[in-house]
């Protein structure tokens, strides 16, 4: 596209300015602000219905209970948070430059295959490599008829632990990170790296010096949507029979019949999450990085030959085989041999439903996230500030935890409603919101809106505000230049901002199961079904479908970032 | 006139209920709505839905679900006579609040190659320090273990059951992971002799379509804890529900709960499970049959749905992960 070349040029000529910073006046300015403070309602409203029971006074019995458990709830999630972030940072920014920077055999395909993993949910990879690996799935059961042995005769290491939910995670997540760093790489010049290299410092010292501090606000951020996914998950974790925040305060609540003691441990899930955000900020924030003209050539890199080339090809392979490939298989396998009874035409319908909500979630998202990001740069002040952090929030809350702070405000509303109709036209409304797709799809949007919100934030903060200047002194308003100027340029980035929330909302288990509407099955619904009764093989099948409707978009979104190279527009992911 | 209809909140999972809910149509033509989910969230959500939710009844799989539904307030009184002389006083509240349809037993599985029937007796003889390192059982975190230990501490008390609980936990096999059906394949793969588990999973086994799932249960025997003279029976959860509170369609609600009692229903209701009719008379599915005639605990599920934290929290206690 040739705006971004212009937009290169502006910026090399040195006109940006700091973004933002003059207020939008007149009937879209005020528009703007009133979609900001709709959305901090509505989006806030779960995340304030959890932290309210904070003031609520404590049971006894919780207390003794949070003695017991707290400190291992604490211990946990900091190892799975450090192990997972090592595992998928190394994975993540590691593949990412061998697939940006060298050339080597088969360096195309690991370009998308790489992520791929996004299609599959976490919890049915813990799934598939529990069923794997334990002592009664087929890898052990195998080596005990081969070797002879018997139980306690030999070690192996235990999937169901702290290290094998360390593991299954990191395969799982690494993406984020990978997507991210390949973004940041992508945009670095070639020549500030051949500077480097002629200066007489070697590849490793390059990427190390060089190119690491420059990608770092991509990586962080990579990374900090990572540990969310981790401080949210719920399935992997007690699967594996590790207790973390999440597991306690599924524990604490439904065990111990404790709302008051689950919100006051949410409210400490509540801390991790802040920390990863400010983590996240405070190495992003200090300096600014502007993409400079000059950017990578398409034929650019260090050609890896021979051996090298080989093992370049393989580290880029070996993530998707463990996050993708290996649970694809299995779940084929089990599909195959023992899978779902129920006919095929059962699967044709749930997956339309599964689809119908992803792309309704998808498209909410893109635009609640449109909205926030303009009113970010439009008319920065504190609401549309609130409303951009608050977005980000509930991405690591855990989805059941978002579900009741959805379900319990508009329950209150919906009556409030009903009784005021009741009074005032003796009519009963009933209830309007709660039970319907409208309340399913809030709560998506909570839980979600941080990938979107990204997504386009990263698009819109590559087009200068002096593009802006440029079109007004042209003489286009505020809508004509968001249609003519920033939509054709924000394409990709909300492209991406929609796929990402399409795949996040199919994988979606714990909000879809409490909020969804009578007959509402989905996808993950029947493979909640059949897990939870204890019939793993059979919950393959659709476990198999989820996999495949979210390829597609998985693979039109790694398609897309491979073909638009730098200089011809981008889809900087996220 | 608009059609009939009852909106069911069900925590059962099984394919075969489908068969029930088509066959109540198609005798009442009353249609069944259906939510399935976990039953304490079905529970909040009929909470936060307040007086205009539309759910007709609940059905949860545990009894300690049940009584804490019934605690929030939720269900209302059914008189109804139907109900009253067909399920068993022990499996229903005294005040028509919810009624059992289904039983499952919590029993110990065992191996058959290394332990003989001779050697188990009673729950409380697990925590023995013979079977050191040869126990398997769930995590704590499951409420079929939470309502096994609440009825425990009816029995002895807490401080007797945080002591066998100490025990069980020094006996097991591996730390406690998966669910009832983990269980009975470790046992049969020679990690740990014996396990607790509820009947049903392994009747599901025996009748498997794989070979090796059959071959698994062929390796496991089951035995019928704490059925000697004065002792008080296999603990015994029921699947059921009750009629919500602010039930819209009310009289369709108890229509449908009459219909579970019926012993078609109850053929349909025991047998997609491999659960327990409640109804006497009931002919079992033949699997069941195979399985020893037994003596139930009659404990009511008020007691040890009570017992429930103050379960949970001595199994943590005991180091019961």
């Amino acid at each position: 596209m040739n705006i971004s070349d212009t937009e290169v040029s502006l910026a090399a000529g040195g006109a940006a300015v700091g973004r933002g910073s003059r207020v939008a006046g007149g009937v879209a300015g005020w528009a703007l602000r009133l979609a900001g403070v709709v959305v901090v309602a509505l989006l806030g409203l779960p995340i304030v219905t959890v932290l309210a029971s904070l003031i609520a006074p404590t049971d006894g019995a919780w207390a003794r209970l949070a003695a017991l458990t707290l400190p291992q709830y604490v211990t946990n999630t900091v190892w799975l948070l450090l192990g997972i972030g090592a595992g998928v940072f190394i994975i993540g920014v590691g593949t990412a430059w061998l697939v940006t920077m060298h050339r080597f055999p088969g360096r195309g395909l690991c370009e998308w295959v790489l992520l791929l993993p996004l299609a599959v949910p976490a919890y049915l990879l813990a799934y598939t490599y529990a069923d794997l690996l334990q002592f009664t799935g087929p890898v052990q059961s195998a080596l005990r008829a081969w070797a002879g042995w018997r139980a306690g005769d030999y070690w192996f290491p235990e999937i169901r632990s702290l290290g094998g939910a360390i593991a299954v995670m990191t395969c799982v997540f690494y993406p984020y990170v990978y997507l991210l760093a390949r973004a940041a790489f992508l945009e670095q010049s070639v020549s500030v790296l051949e500077v480097s290299r002629t200066l007489g410092v070697g590849p490793w010292q390059t990427f190390v010096r060089v190119a690491l501090p420059l990608a770092r606000p991509g990586i962080v951020a990579g990374l900090a949507l990572a540990l969310m996914e981790v401080l949210a998950d719920f399935g992997t974790v007690k699967h594996f029979e590790v207790a973390t925040f999440t597991t306690g305060i599924y524990l604490t609540w439904f065990g111990l019949g404790s709302p008051v003691g689950a919100a006051k441990l949410a409210a400490g899930l509540l801390m991790f999450v802040l920390a990863v955000v400010g983590l996240e900020r405070a190495f992003r924030g200090r300096r600014r990085f502007h993409p400079t003209a000059v950017r990578a050539p398409q034929s650019g890199g260090f050609a890896l030959v021979g051996a090298r080339g080989v093992a370049a090809l393989a580290a880029c392979l070996l993530p998707p085989l463990l996050g993708f490939g290996v649970p694809g298989i299995v779940l084929l396998w089990l599909a195959l041999r023992d899978g779902d009874p129920a006919p095929g035409a059962t699967f044709v319908a749930l997956a339309a439903r599964s689809f119908g909500l992803a792309a309704l979630a998808a498209l909410a998202s893109v635009v609640v996230a449109a909205a926030i990001a303009y009113g970010v740069r439009q008319a920065r002040g504190p609401v549309t500030l609130l409303a951009a952090r608050v977005a980000t929030i509930g991405y690591a809350l855990p989805g059941s935890l978002i579900a009741v702070g959805v379900l319990l405000p508009f329950g209150r509303i919906d009556n409030a409603v009903d009784a005021w109709a009741r009074v005032t036209f003796d009519r009963s409304t009933g209830l309007l919101l709660s039970g319907t797709v409208v309340v399913l799809v809030l709560a998506y949007l909570v839980r979600f809106l941080a990938v979107s919100y990204n997504a386009v934030d990263a698009g819109l903060s590559r087009i200068r505000p002096s593009m802006d200047e440029a079109a007004r002194t042209l003489g286009h308003g505020a809508g004509s230049t968001l249609m003519r100027v920033h939509a054709p340029m924000m394409s990709g980035s909300l492209l991406a901002a929609g796929l990402l929330v399409f795949v996040d909302t199919l994988k979606e288990l714990p909000a879809t199961l409490i909020l969804r509407p009578f007959n509402f099955d989905t996808l993950a619904i029947r493979v909640y079904q059949l897990a939870s009764d204890e019939r793993l093989a059979q919950a393959s099948t659709a476990a198999l479908v989820i996999v495949a409707v979210g390829l597609a978009p998985v693979i039109i979104l790694s398609r897309a970032m491979v073909r638009v190279r730098p200089g011809a527009g981008r889809v900087n992911g996220l | 006139m608009p059609a009939r209809v009852v909106n069911l909140y069900s925590a059962r999972h099984y394919d075969t209920d489908d068969a029930l809910y088509d066959e109540f149509t198609a005798g009442t033509g009353i249609r069944v709505n259906l939510i399935e989910g976990d039953a304490d969230q079905l529970i909040e959500r009929i909470r936060a839905e307040g007086r205009n939710s539309p759910a007709d009844v609940l059905v949860t799989v545990d009894a300690g679900r049940i009584w804490r539904a019934q605690e929030a307030g939720l269900f209302q009184k059914v008189a109804s006579p139907v109900l009253a002389a067909r399920v068993p006083a022990s499996y229903r509240d005294p005040e028509g609040h919810w009624f059992g349809f289904s039983m499952r037993a919590r029993v110990i599985a065992y191996a058959r190659d290394r332990v003989k029937p001779g050697e188990l007796s009673t729950y409380e003889a697990l925590a023995d320090p013979r079977w050191r390192r040869r126990v398997l059982v769930r995590s704590s975190s499951h409420v079929y273990n939470q309502s096994l230990v609440g009825a425990l501490i009816a029995a002895h008390g807490e401080a007797a059951t945080e002591q066998w609980a100490r025990g069980v936990v020094a006996n097991f096999a591996r730390p406690p992971q998966g669910g009832d059906t983990d269980q009975l394949k470790a046992l049969a793969a020679g990690l740990g002799d014996v396990a607790i588990v509820n009947h049903y999973y392994y009747a599901r086994l025996l009748n498997s379509t794989r070979a090796d799932e059959r071959d698994v249960a062929q390796r496991v025997g089951l035995f019928y804890p704490n059925q000697g003279r004065g002792e008080r029976g296999v603990h015994v959860n029921i699947s059921g529900g009750g009629v919500i509170a602010t039930a819209p369609n009310r009289e369709a609600a108890v229509t449908f709960l009459e219909y579970l009692a019926s012993d078609n229903a109850q053929r349909l209701f025991a047998r997609g499970a491999f659960e327990y009719p409640v109804v006497p008379g009931v002919p079992r599915d033949p699997t069941l049959l195979g399985l020893r005639a037994f003596k139930a605990d009659t404990l009511s599920p008020r007691v040890y749905g009570a017992n429930n934290a103050r379960a949970l929290q001595l199994m943590l206690r005991a180091g019961w992960r």
